[in-house]
Formats: C-alpha cells, sequence, structure tokens
C-alpha cells in the first residue's frame, strides 16, 4: 500500500492505492483525475515541466516554455538539458513549437509567451 | 480625460475588472506602473493556473495573455509605466493624478477598481540577526532573476517559508542545477499547497523542516552560511538547537500582505485580518464608488479566484449610480483566518454573493455555519479545512431575512470524526 497527494487540483487529496490480485485499487480520490493520477504514480508517474529558453533578444532574454504533454518523471532532467541547450533567434509566439517531439517522448516544448512578438498595447495621452 | 471606470493596476484581477467593466458599458482605463501587463504572472512560468476558468492546466504567461487578448481586443485603454500619486474625491467620482513620461497628468472617473495586488514579506520583517550580505532575496525577487533576466542568483541555498512561491522555486532552481539544501518552516504545518509539497519538494528529494526558522545569516559581502534553529510551541527558537548550514543564498518566502497605500490614502478602512479593504458583497469599499478586487483584497491561492473577484469587481464598478447605502457587518468566529466580503449592502442584489474564507488552523470533518439572530439559517459540511487552501461558497443571502438590525454570524465547528 502506498499514499501520497494528488497533485490534480489544489484539494491536494490522500491518495491511497492498494495492489489486490495484480490491480491497483485506489481511495481517497474525490475525482477521477485522482484516480487516473494514482494509478499513473504507480506504474509510470509523469509530470509537466516548465521552463525558460535563452533568446538572442535583449528586450526579452529568456522565453517561458513546458512541454505540451506530461512526460516521464525520470526523464526531467533529460529534457531540461535539451530545453538549456536552446538559444532562440526568432521572434516566436505563445503555442509555437521549439523543440518537437523533445527526446522522441511524445511532448514538444512549445512557447508559452507572446512577449517576444506582442506589440504592447498602446500608451495614451 | 474623462472614464466611467479607471482601474489600477494591470494584473490578473486588473485585466479581469477591465473586461468586465468594458462589458457593462463602461469607457475604461488601465494604469499599470510596469512596461507590460500581466504583474507577477508574467514571472509565474509554472503551470497549473486556469482549472476553474479555461478548464485547462496552464503557465502563468498564457493564463494572463489570453486576459491580455481579451483587453486588446476590446481596444481598452491603457497607460503603461503609469504610477498612481494622488487620488482626489470630487463630487461626481474620483481626480486620478499620474506620472509617466509624459509628465504629471489628471484623469477623472465615476469609480475606481483597486486591483494593486500584493507585496512579500521581507526578511526585514522576520528578523533575521546578523551581516547585511548580498544573497538573501524574497522567493518572488529570485523568481525574477531566474524566470524573466534568465540569471541564476544561487548554486546552493535555504529557503525560509513554505508558501507557495518558495516551493514552487525550490523546484525551479533544482531543474536549473543549483542545490536546494531545504526549506525551512517555523509553524508546525506548511504554508503552501499540499500538491506543491509533492509536485515540488518530495518529487526532488528536498527535506521540508517544520517548526524550524533561520536565526542568523553570516558573511560580508556575500553570504556564506545561515543559522537554523528548531522552535518550541511559542515559536521561540531553541538555541541548543541552532545548526551552521553553508550556502550562497537564503531565500525567503515568508507571506504577502495586501498592498492598499493608495486605498487608505482616500479613507479605505482595512480588515486586520485580512490587511485588504472592508468590502461588501459587490466588492466595495466603504469609499463609494471605489472597488476592490484580487490580491489586494485579500491573499488568494488560485489566480482563477483573484479573475472572479476582478470581474466581479469591474461589473459593479461600471454599474455603480451613487445608491445610497444601508450596510450589516457580518462577524467571524475565532476558528476564521478571515472571510471576504465583510459586510452586506441591502440597498444591492443581494441574490448572487460570493464568499472566500480560510480556517486558522488545520480542521477535520467541519461544518460552516451561517446564523442570523443566533439562529442557524444555513450550513455546509466539509471534510477538512486548512488554512493554505482558500475556500468559495456562493450563496443568495436574499432569503435569509437580514435586515440592518440583524446579528450576521459565520462560525466554524470541528465534529469528531
Amino acid at each position: 500500500m502506498r499514499e501520497f497527494n494528488c497533485i490534480g487540483c489544489p484539494r491536494g487529496c490522500l491518495l491511497h492505492v492498494e495492489e489486490v490480485n495484480g490491480e491497483f485499487v485506489v481511495t481517497g480520490n474525490t475525482c477521477i483525475r485522482g484516480h487516473d493520477f494514482a494509478i499513473s504514480e504507480m506504474t509510470c508517474p509523469k509530470r509537466t515541466i516548465c521552463s525558460s529558453v535563452k533568446t538572442v533578444f535583449a528586450d526579452v532574454p529568456v522565453l517561458p516554455v513546458r512541454v505540451s504533454a506530461d512526460i516521464p518523471k525520470d526523464r526531467i532532467f533529460d529534457v531540461m538539458a535539451e530545453i538549456n541547450k536552446v538559444m532562440l533567434t526568432e521572434r516566436i509566439g505563445r503555442g509555437d513549437v521549439i523543440i518537437p517531439d523533445v527526446l522522441g517522448l511524445g511532448a514538444d516544448v512549445i512557447s508559452t509567451s507572446d512577449v517576444l512578438v506582442r506589440e504592447e498595447i498602446k500608451i495614451t495621452i | 480625460m474623462k472614464y466611467d471606470v479607471i482601474v489600477i493596476g494591470g494584473g490578473p484581477a486588473g485585466l479581469a475588472a477591465a473586461v468586465s467593466a468594458h462589458d457593462n458599458g463602461a469607457k475604461v482605463l488601465i494604469v499599470e506602473r510596469e512596461e507590460r501587463l500581466g504583474g507577477m504572472l508574467k514571472q509565474c512560468i509554472h503551470d497549473g493556473f486556469g482549472l476553474t476558468t479555461f478548464g485547462e492546466k496552464l503557465a502563468g504567461p498564457e493564463y494572463v495573455e489570453r486576459f491580455m487578448d481579451m483587453v486588446r481586443e476590446r481596444s481598452i485603454e491603457c497607460s503603461l509605466q503609469t504610477f498612481v500619486t494622488r487620488i482626489d474625491k470630487r463630487e461626481d467620482g474620483f481626480d486620478v493624478v499620474t506620472v509617466s513620461a509624459k509628465g504629471i497628468e489628471h484623469r477623472e472617473a465615476k469609480s475606481l477598481v483597486l486591483a494593486t495586488g500584493c507585496r512579500e514579506r521581507t526578511a526585514k520583517q522576520v528578523f533575521i540577526h546578523g551581516t547585511r550580505p548580498a544573497g538573501v532575496f524574497t522567493a518572488g525577487t529570485a523568481q525574477h532573476y531566474v524566470n524573466r533576466l534568465g540569471v541564476m542568483p544561487t548554486q546552493k541555498c535555504v529557503i525560509l517559508g513554505s508558501g507557495d512561491i518558495g516551493l514552487i522555486m525550490a523546484r525551479r532552481l533544482t531543474l536549473e542545477g543549483a542545490e536546494v539544501l531545504g526549506v525551512y518552516e517555523i509553524n508546525p504545518t506548511p504554508s503552501g499547497l499540499t500538491r506543491n509539497i509533492h509536485q515540488c519538494l518530495i518529487d526532488y528529494d528536498i527535506p521540508l523542516h517544520l517548526s524550524h526558522t533561520v536565526t542568523r545569516v553570516f558573511g560580508r559581502d556575500r553570504l556564506e552560511a545561515v543559522e537554523v534553529c528548531r522552535v518550541d510551541e511559542n515559536m521561540k527558537p531553541m538555541p541548543e538547537t541552532a545548526e551552521r548550514i553553508d550556502c550562497d543564498a537564503l531565500i525567503v518566502s515568508v507571506g504577502l500582505i495586501p498592498e492598499n497605500e493608495l486605498a487608505e490614502s482616500i479613507g479605505v478602512i482595512l480588515d486586520k485580518h485580512t490587511k485588504g479593504p472592508y468590502a461588501d458583497g459587490q466588492l466595495m469599499t466603504n469609499v463609494p464608488g471605489v472597488f476592490t478586487c484580487g490580491n489586494a483584497l485579500h491573499v488568494n491561492d488560485l489566480v482563477d479566484f483573484v479573475s472572479a473577484s476582478g470581474a466581479e469587481a469591474g461589473r459593479n464598478a461600471a454599474l455603480f449610480a451613487g445608491n445610497s447605502r444601508k450596510t450589516v457587518d457580518m462577524s467571524i468566529g475565532k476558528e476564521f483566518q478571515y472571510m471576504v466580503p465583510q459586510q452586506l449592502d441591502l440597498n444591492s442584489d443581494n441574490s448572487k454573493i460570493t464568499f472566500w474564507f480560510r480556517s486558522a488552523r488545520v480542521q477535520k470533518k467541519s461544518v460552516l455555519r451561517l446564523k442570523v439572530n443566533g439562529e442557524e439559517v444555513w450550513k455546509k459540511n466539509y471534510l477538512s479545512l486548512r488554512p493554505p487552501e482558500m475556500q468559495e461558497i456562493k450563496l443568495d443571502m436574499t432569503s435569509f431575512g437580514i435586515d440592518e438590525s440583524s446579528a450576521v454570524t459565520w462560525e466554524i465547528e470541528e465534529v469528531q470524526a
């Protein structure tokens, strides 16, 4: 039996997982996300990572990024190494792909901000 | 220039307020002191924002840029790099004095939304002894360095306080290759959300030391070490437990305080529990026409609540017509850390009032009760209540027979499981 907190929402339910006849039985969750998280945590724990990539632009030295889908928890630092190799030379927008299918994990590294392309809203008189 | 509503602050609360005021027919101006809209979310690059508002788990910039897009689509005026230096009450509204590159300007509005956010408590405010070396940062400052400037402020650090920003920064610094030696929390329970303890500390084997605090810093030019101590049940450090930890930075995450200097300058009365204004169900302060929202009202755990209160304040600011008020105060038991809003205006529509509250301490199975003149009129059961987790309730307050002379009280009772 294992116990851990769900990270699906701020409620942070304390999940209990027991293996019964080769199957995981989850209790303590208050929604389906908790159940799914518990199973994934027992079989192949996954996480999102959010970070930033360096750019050549003086006004925005780093651009925030994240993975487009959860990646295996034990590959987090491998993906971080890939993210830290990037030096962005193009002004790309929110949602644009920076590293497609990073390390073959089925997730893209995408931009999470328009800051490089955003024309700031006009300053009024 | 004349406006219906001036929104002070261009973060998530102010943007939502501006959009909602505009959609309710108002001519709106947003005044923002930074060169970009978005407030603190510009540097909150972690995900988990927007679960309630958009049904998605977004990074901070993604979340707030959606509101910036709404502001742009509506061509709402924004005055960036502009400070409000004073506000004067006029017969028919307010004169807002600003200073920017263009000089000093006067702008008039019928109503105001104060969306000024909150500020971090600093190391100075928690009385740490020792020298004054470089390397003592608030969590938000460390976050600004890493996420906006792309500069690492530390290679090996200790974090004081288990607030959410501190936990988020523990993970962020670890991801970028720094060594986070431990998080020290003076309270016997964590201040941050449970999920952040799990995904920011446990995932990265960062130790959390409860009932511990930092008592001293060492180092002349740059921080060289800190002294940590266990505290007794009265939160007094026990000198015999002192331990010296070598590190190059101390990151302080010891709470946030609503920013209400402007509000106070025009006579807005603050609640000592929230450090934000007393507000009625429409989020109007005691000064008619002045509305409050977001982290200026109280420190929220989720940005979704910040935007929701902004939208409510913006709508009511747009609809403000200067009607006379008939207010009744609501009181809370000592089981509460706080509750907002704190009063009702019986001349306003109270059919859809949103309340937010936090318990003062960790409680197991509990009942929240609303009493009018000592009689229970409404209740709700909770499996548990924890101070870091804000609770939201939406209520029709018109059906409880509340009048000006009513004693309206909120109580929490812990029931044995």
